[in-house]
Order: structure tokens, then sequence, then C-alpha cells
């Protein structure tokens, strides 16, 4: 390996070969430049950031936050951005820990379960991704009108609109303060020297408190507790919407994304030498306290980087929603193409959205790994 | 290491599956779940279900099952896509054509670079000249009327048989000695590695005519498949240096010791060993592909999931949607799993081989 001061150590093939690469990627930026120059001005559009400003004029199918169609194009492809991240958030959490269930049941000596969990990898995994989210899709939009909605318990509805679930009354910037301080809490509680089962009870201690008290101030007046659904007309009033692409989406993912991740964890469980197993029999474990004391622990070891590359995938996967009309950033950027024409600025935008998300995961999986790094191994 | 024999596993299999009281139950309870869910799906799909085009009134009937009808009336929309009536014949050889070139290349007397690199440059230009004709003397069928499965078999092997070499020269580029090779080889890997595969076809499709001058541009089809190549090879390269780094260092002062140069190192010791090392991952990779074929429906190709849609888009078939994706479902399955199962098979042969 040479450095970048070695080239007296090169022979003068080898200069000139870098040369000749340097001088190439030089010679595609420049006439990438010069054509996009040509082509632009005959499109007759003017490059630059500008338009991000103006009103976008149109609607798309699903937003966190208030929008309208005079939101600029800034707004609109943030709210492309949240909808991407919130979609991957969900299912990642999801789709985790569907995942390390599938795996310990595969790696179970039940064959029962062992048998189930392989059924599900089987299908779940070998079919592409996109297939099975219109395919859910179009089983969700082909159920009946709201008037002859499938409904559990008369609390939550299903119907071709979509899920209506109850939902708490509470603001929403209380419940993103609180799951924002729920996170923070369990990382905190991670990184202390509490015993798993102290910590998570802390955990739970101070959620459920957290809601509570939210509950008790910030309930606006003349209101319930819980916003419970029911149909007026032809449609639902109160609780929370899921559209259906909302719901295609996250199913499908997590479905997906899960068999994958069960493989992970399958592996990471079958690497876990056996001495260490039956140290743990023959100590008198049970067969839960074998695999969260010793299994477990030496696993995470191994799965935790390729969950990580899961996790980034199930990120980028959100981008097939652009095939039910689901508003993820990708949807947002191609609609904008189409509508402005700032085909190069958009997806600048776009790639630079996604470098910056998976950079993130690529740090948080580093900083779990050097946390769970057993002492004296590696380095 | 020979299996033990078939009592003891069975013996083995009665422990396991009946140890307490809860296993017991379990094993029993899943194994129910699992015989019922077979039956509702057989039922469905085969003993209540009405095969032919001309039945498909009995499938309004309340007691029908699946409406394979559907599948009967509209199977040459859902495998061909566009293509003229009268040639489906073309596009049925070359895609057998590829399917054969696919199974050949499990055959281990195929597994060196010159044979498999023959092989797979015979299998596909047997399926362009069949799907394209004007140079064999058929009539001329342009690319924007492929499509179905053997659109989707069409870009799988010209991904693959493109990006493998681009995928082996990302490799060594990337081990190089010379710093500028090996940036720039870090850098696109990193780049292309992080973006979305949609995101990557999309800017070949749409963002590329911009950034080209008009005689490069070509066909969409071709940039998209150049791009998916590009992809492909950028996994493909990190799946090649783990095989490198498997080669110990006395490969290479073994090369020298016998007098070949650095090049002939590399190709007559280096690389033999490092495909086998890479063999299953390489596998894997390459049904990932045949899977992640399935977006190119987002920038407008008819594959498979597309003609899908059309088969049931018109007025008779519409209720018919589930049948219809089931099928293309299975297609994928069928596949993908085949596939997987000798990635597997392969692993657990190479395994045994070294110990």
């Amino acid at each position: 390996m040479l450095g970048w001061r070695d080239f007296r150590r090169m022979t003068f093939r080898e200069v000139g070969v870098q040369i000749g690469v340097v001088v190439l990627v030089i010679a595609i930026a420049v006439s990438a430049y010069f054509s996009a120059r040509i082509n632009l001005a005959e499109l007759g559009i003017t490059s630059g950031f500008n338009f991000l400003d103006r009103d976008t004029g149109w609607s798309y199918s699903f937003s966190l936050i208030e929008r309208s169609i005079d939101d600029t194009y800034r707004r609109t492809l943030f709210i492309g951005f949240l909808n991407t991240v919130f979609v991957g958030l969900i299912s990642i959490i999801f789709a985790t820990v569907l995942g390390f269930l599938i795996g310990t049941m595969r790696d179970s000596e039940n064959p029962g379960l062992k048998a189930i969990s392989s059924v599900y990898v089987q299908i779940f995994r070998n079919i592409p991704l996109i297939l099975q989210i219109v395919f859910l899709y179009s089983i969700l939009i082909h159920f009946p009108g709201p008037k002859q909605a499938y409904s559990i318990a008369d609390l939550v509805f299903m119907s071709n609109r979509g899920i209506v679930v109850p939902v708490l009354t509470i603001p929403l910037w209380s419940v993103v303060a609180l799951v924002v301080m729920a996170v923070a809490l369990g990382w905190g509680l991670l990184r202390s020297r509490l015993s798993a089962w102290t910590g998570i009870l802390i955990w739970l201690g101070v959620v459920v408190a957290g809601f509570a008290l939210a509950i008790a101030t910030l309930v606006p007046e003349g209101s319930n507790v819980v916003s419970v659904p029911f149909l007026k007309g032809l449609r639902f009033r109160e609780g929370l919407n899921l559209s259906v692409e909302l719901v295609a989406m996250i199913i499908g993912i997590v479905l997906y994304s899960a068999a994958y991740i069960g493989e992970v964890v399958r592996g990471g469980l079958d690497e876990v030498p056996k001495g260490l197993v039956e140290a743990g029999k023959s100590l008198g474990l049970g067969r839960f306290a074998v695999w969260w004391t010793i299994k477990m622990p030496m696993a995470l070891r191994s799965i935790v980087p390729p969950l990580g590359n899961q996790w980034i995938f199930t990120m980028k996967a959100t981008t097939v929603g652009v095939a039910i009309g689901f508003s993820d950033l990708f949807y947002i950027v191609s609609t904008s193409i189409t509508q402005s024409g700032q085909t190069l600025e958009l997806i600048a935008i776009l790639m630079g959205a996604f470098l910056l998300v998976n950079f993130i995961i690529a740090q948080l999986v580093t900083l779990l790994n050097s946390r769970l790094a057993l002492k004296g191994y590696g380095s | 290491m020979s299996a033990p024999p078939r009592s003891a596993r069975i013996a083995d299999w009665k422990r396991r599956a009946f140890a307490t009281p809860l296993d017991t139950a379990l094993t029993i309870g899943v194994g129910l779940l699992l015989a019922w869910m077979a039956w509702v799906a057989i039922d469905w799909a085969l003993v209540r279900a009405v095969f032919s085009a001309e039945d498909v009134a009995l499938c309004q009937d309340d007691k029908a099952g699946a409406c394979w009808s559907v599948i009967d009336a509209r199977h040459r929309l859902i495998l061909f896509g566009l293509y003229p009536f009268d040639e489906h014949w073309r596009s049925t050889s070359a895609a057998i054509a590829i399917i054969a070139t696919v199974v050949l290349s499990c055959i281990p007397w195929f597994w060196s670079a010159s044979r498999i690199a023959t092989l797979w440059i015979i299998g596909f230009a047997a399926y362009y000249l069949l799907m394209e004709g004007s140079l064999i003397g058929l009539e001329q069928v342009t690319t924007d009327k492929w499509g179905g499965l053997s659109l989707v078999l069409f870009l799988f092997s010209s991904v693959v048989l493109l990006g493998m070499p681009m995928g082996l020269g990302l490799a060594l580029m990337r081990r190089s000695r010379l710093p500028v090779l090996r940036l720039v080889a870090t850098l696109l890997i990193d780049f292309i590695r992080s973006l979305p595969l949609l995101t990557t076809l999309f800017t070949a499709a749409v963002v590329l005519p911009i950034l080209l001058p008009e005689w490069l541009q070509g066909d969409k089809i071709w940039r998209v498949i150049i791009a998916f190549a590009l992809f492909f090879a950028c996994y493909q390269a990190e799946v090649f240096r783990g095989g490198f780094q498997a080669i110990p260092n006395g490969q290479y002062e073994a090369g020298q010791a016998l007098g070949l140069g650095k090049w002939q190192t590399l190709w007559l010791i280096v690389l033999p060993q490092v495909f086998r090392h890479a063999l299953p991952a390489t596998i894997n990779m390459v049904v990932v592909t045949f899977k992640e074929t399935a977006v190119v429906i987002i920038i407008g190709f008819f594959d498979l999931l597309a003609s899908a849609s059309a088969a049931f888009g018109t007025g008779e078939w519409v209720a018919y949607y589930m049948e219809t994706y089931l099928f293309v479902a299975f297609i994928y399955w069928a596949f993908i799993t085949s596939l997987g199962r000798y990635g597997e098979y392969l692993k657990d042969r190479l395994r045994q081989e070294e110990h």
C-alpha cells in the first residue's frame, strides 16, 4: 500500500495511470457541467435552489404535520423527509422486535416453533418487497366501505379508507416529548450498571407516570381522555385514521425486514459456543434464563453489525412506497421533478437526505457496537 | 462427518418435541395450525378453484374458490407483456435460454472464469438475438415492447453479466497500491451503497439525459441496466473483497517464487481461490438482484408486476387481482427459493470440504 506522498516509490507507469484516472474524472465532471448547461437552456430551466420558496399547488396522500396545497417546495420536501423517517423508524422498531422473535424461534429446540418460523421466513423473504406491498394494498382497498367496515369491539374499524383506532387526546407535541424522554431514559439506563430487570421497571414506571401526568394536565377541556371513533354519515369521526397507504407500507416493510432480521438473529444465536449453553444448563438455569443471560448477550455481538445494515436497508426500502402512492421523500421528489423541472437540485436533495440518514444510523450502530464489545476481545 | 442414523434422528426429534408439557402443547398446537392453514389454502386454490377461462361464470358462485381463469385467459400478457402475439415463441425460447444458462452455471464443471463467462455470453447473446430478431432475419421487436417475465430475465441476466466484471474491477481498484485508484473506488462504492436502488435507477432514467451529451444518452433501458449493474458491482466488490481477505500472503509469495508476474499471480493463483471463497455470498447477491429487478415498474418498465396489474385491469377480470398477484408471487418465489436453496447447499458443501 502506498500513501499520497509516496509517489517517488511508484513506477513511471503507475504515476501515469493515476494521472489518467484523475483526468478522466475531471473530464466527466466538466462534460456533465456543459451538457447540463446546454440541455437545461433548451428546456428553459434556470438552475438554483430558488424554487424551494415557490408554492407547489399539488396534493399528496400522507403527512404527519399540517399541510395544504399552498405549501412551498421547501415545506413539502420536508414533509416527505419526515414521512420517510417516520415510516422507516416505525418499521425498524417493529421489524426488529418481530425479527428477534422469529430468529429465536428458528433457533429453538421445539420442532413446532422451528417449523412455523421457517415457513414464515421462506415465504416473506423470497418474494420481492414491492410485490408484497402492492398485494397488501390491493387487499386493503378491497375492504368494504365505512358503512360495512369490519370492527373490533366497536373500537377499531377497518374499511377501504384505512384503519381508524382510538387515540389519546393529549396534544401531539407532548407525545413526541414523552417518546424522546423515554428513548433518552432507556439509553441512560442501558449505559448504567443497573440490572436489566431493575432498568425495565424504572423505565416502565417513569413512562407510565409521564403519560398519567400528561393526561391529568393536558387533555383539552370538554373532550374525553381517549377519542373513540364512530361512524357518522359516510365517514368516521374522532379517533386516529391510519390511511391505507400507510398501513400497507408499514405492514409490508415490517414483515419483509423481520424475515431478514430473523435470519441475522438465528445466525448470531447459532454461533454461541455450545459449551456455554451447556454450562448454563448444568448450573440449573431454565431455558429462558439461558437465552436471556447467556445466548443473547453473546449473540448480540455478532448480530449488531448485520442488524445495522438491515436497518439501513429498511430506511431505503421506504422508497418503494411510491408504487402505492405513499408520499415518502422519493414520491415527493419525483412529483416535484415533474411539476417544477428542477431535476438536478431535487435529486441532489434526495441523495443528500439518504446519505444523512444512513450516516446517522451507521454512527448509532458503531456506538452500540462499542458499547457491546466484549472486554479483551478484538479491539 | 456423516449424518446420524435415521432412528437416532427420530428419537432426537421426539425428545425435543415432547420434552416438557409446554413443548408438547406447542408442537401439537403449531402442527394443527399449519395443517389447518395448508388445508384452507389447498381447499381454496385447488379443490374449489375454477381453472379454465371458459368456466369464468362459475367463479361468481359463492362456493367457488380461486378463479384461475384469469391466468388461463391472460397468462400471455403476464409472461410476455406487449411482445407481438405471433412472436411469443421467440420470447419463450429466449426465456428458456436464460433459465438454462442459470441452471448450467450450477454445475461445477463450469466454475472457471473462462467457462462461466463463455456460458453467460452465449446465453445472453441467444436471448438478445431471439428477442430483438433483426440480426437473425426475424421481424424486429424493439426493447420498448419487451415485457413480463422475459423482461425480468433480461434485466437480471444483463445486470449480472455486466456487473460481475465491474465488481471485480472495483474490488481490485479498492485493494490497489495506488492511492488515487483506492480513493475513487472507495468513494464510488460507499456512495452507491448508501443510496436506495430506486434512486440510482431513477437517476439513470431521468437525470442522466440532462448530464450526458445527446450522442451518449442511448436507450433508457440500457442506461437503467448500466446503473443497475453499477449498483450490483458495488455490492459484489465488497463480496470479492471478503474473498481476497481469505487468501494468505504465502499464496502471493508462492507466485513470485515461481517467477510469475503480478498479473499472472493474480489470475492463475489468487483469483480462482477468491472466487471459491466468495461463491456463497455471490449466489446470495444474484438472488437479491433477481428480487430487486421488481422495482423497475416504478421507472416505467412493463415488468411482471406491471403486466400483472394490466392482466386484471380490464372489466371482467378486476375482481381477480388476488389470483393474479399470487401467480406472479409464485413465479418470483419459485426462482428465488430454488436459487437460494442451491446457495445453502453449496455453502454446506464448501464448509465440509474445508474440514
